[in-house]
């Protein structure tokens, strides 16, 4: 039996979203390299919903996986839909990751949800 | 797909002689070696045709070759046999820092039952300190286990000085694992000055199922596996004769093509050396420098800002089989106890690609490996985010914006 299920390496060689948005609304950051993963989200937010996603990760299989299913999962949604996207749905989205991955590399719904956070306390800030 | 297997030190393809060599004694000649009929002579003239000439390879006595499973077994017996014979004597151990967890895991065994352990560090290139080791002899010293040679960055230890050594110092028992060793570099016992040693089938064109511990004449060791006569009484249980008439036959094979071999997986490995770092930017050599004491086939690179399961993953996609000393590549997700050792930077040590050569791989082959890595390193350095903020602002990202250490003791911090 393969370590990965196909979804996952699915998305691993070939995932979506990746890259950088240079004007971005909100950033998301998590992890650590002294870890061995570590992903930063960008999000554009227009009509209160995620209207671009893109991401960058350093990390293992599982870890660059997950991103490009978090992207691909929260691309459409509003912030609030997106903000209930946890680390299981990912995780069950992929078809299951392996026991020793679901905690370490199964984050990006965090970073997500950074970048979300990051997003209403500057525009909060604008509002002021 | 054309598979490339570079990960010898893990598991070697079976040599089609040994094959041969073992099929009479699944079918034909299947009797117990204990049994006194025609049929159980068979097995035992197997069984002591193997080892003749397992004991000619590492130049010992066949009377102190004692079979075993594995190397894992070999090393168990040797840790827990010997320290339980002499506990008498003493109570104190010595093993390196970069030891196997056949080795390890038995010592902390012996430490919680009152035993008392030191650990050898080694420098940055994998060389046990002598110095250290000197340091560490102590007249309660009863064993001394250190690894001939490590599967993973392939730094070679000087165990003739480190034996020598050790038996000036002390009264203690000489261990060496020397699975990575035996097969690659010459092997022997009487020249060594070692008490025991371990060496296994599986990584030298043999069998899984075989391996064994040579034992000096004289030295005494408690079984850890009781019932019959077998081995002497020293390891008990029903002989794995095809397994074993394989093990016996590898031996012979290395012992005829050893030098030949070891030029091969040399000018190979140094082929790796010499051009990986040509092709791919911020990449480090593990280990030994190949002009020092490095196993002929063993390559061991960090590739800064990525990971290593990644890295072997999109490899592994290309047909090429290799491995990882990553924490996430690691069960326990640690980053490898062997680098840790070495001191190797963590961030960086993330990134690091094993390679290990056998006398299989051709030169066709590494050159398919240097046309693909480099972009499979320049793939997932895209996407890094430690790759951008790097080549953005000429600086490591180990401490910059963003870093989490919160997180970090979250998810490094679990399941010991």
């Amino acid at each position: 039996m393969p370590f990965y299920s196909e979804k996952v390496m699915e998305h691993f060689a070939n995932p979506r979203n990746v890259g950088e948005i240079k004007d971005a609304d909100g950033v998301g950051e998590i992890g650590n390299p002294v870890c061995g993963d570590m992903m930063t989200f960008y999000i554009k937010v227009k009509d209160n919903k995620i209207d671009d996603v893109k991401f960058k990760t350093f990390g293992c299989g599982a870890a660059i996986a997950v991103s490009s299913m978090v992207a691909e999962m929260a691309k459409g949604k509003t912030l609030d839909e997106a903000m209930k996207i946890t680390n299981a749905d990912v995780a069950n989205e992929l078809g299951g990751l392996p026991p020793n991955k679901m905690h370490c590399s199964n984050l990006g719904a965090d970073a997500l949800h950074r970048a979300i956070e990051n997003y209403k306390s500057k525009s909060a800030g604008d509002n002021k | 797909m054309k598979r490339i297997y570079l990960d010898n030190q893990s598991n070697t393809a079976l040599d089609q002689k040994v094959f041969e060599a073992m099929k009479p004694y699944f079918l034909e000649s299947y009797g117990n070696p204990q049994s006194i009929y025609s049929l159980g002579g068979e097995s035992k003239d197997a069984l002591e045709t193997a080892r003749k000439q397992i004991a000619e390879l590492v130049n010992a006595n066949p009377s102190e070759i004692i079979f075993t499973s594995c190397a894992t077994e070999s090393n168990n017996l040797a840790i827990k046999g010997i320290a339980d014979a002499y506990k008498d004597k003493g109570r104190h151990i010595i093993v390196s820092a970069i030891e196997h967890f056949s080795i390890l895991n038995p010592v902390k065994r012996l430490e919680k039952e009152g035993f008392e352990v030191t650990y050898i560090p080694v420098d940055g290139k994998g060389n046990i300190n002598e110095a250290e080791l000197q340091k560490a002899l102590r007249k309660d010293t009863i064993l001394v286990s250190i690894q001939f040679a490590n599967p993973e960055v392939g730094t070679i230890q000087n165990i003739k000085r480190l034996a020598a050594l050790t038996k000036k110092s002390s009264e203690a028992t000489f261990h060496t694992d020397a699975v990575s060793a035996c097969g690659t570099i010459p092997v022997d016992v009487a020249d060594l000055g070692v008490d025991a040693l371990t060496f296994s089938a599986s990584v030298m064109c043999g069998p899984k199922g075989a391996a064994a511990l040579y034992l000096k004449k004289g030295v005494k060791i408690t079984p850890q596996i009781e019932g019959g006569v077998q081995e002497n009484s020293k390891r008990s249980g029903t002989e794995n004769i095809p397994a074993i008439a394989g093990f016996g036959k590898a031996c012979e094979i290395v012992k005829q093509e050893l030098s030949e071999s070891s030029t091969k997986l040399q000018k190979l490995r140094d082929k790796l050396i010499s051009e990986l770092p040509k092709r791919i930017d911020y990449i480090y050599l593990n280990g030994a420098s190949q002009n020092e004491n490095r196993l002929p086939g063993n390559v061991n690179f960090s590739v800064e800002f990525v990971e290593g399961e990644a890295l072997f993953l999109l490899l592994d996609a290309k047909g090429i089989m290799a491995a990882s000393g990553s924490a996430c590549a690691n069960k326990s997700l640690k980053l490898s106890h062997v680098l840790n050792a070495m001191n190797v930077d963590v961030a960086i040590g993330q990134g690091s690609i094993l390679f290990t050569l056998s006398k299989y791989n051709t030169e066709e082959e590494i050159d398919y490996v240097l046309e693909e890595f480099p972009k499979i390193a320049q793939k997932l350095r895209d996407m890094s985010p430690l790759y951008s903020y790097f080549m953005q602002t000429g600086k490591r990202k180990e401490a910059g914006p963003g870093t989490d250490f919160d997180h970090e003791h979250d998810h490094c911090e679990i399941e010991e």
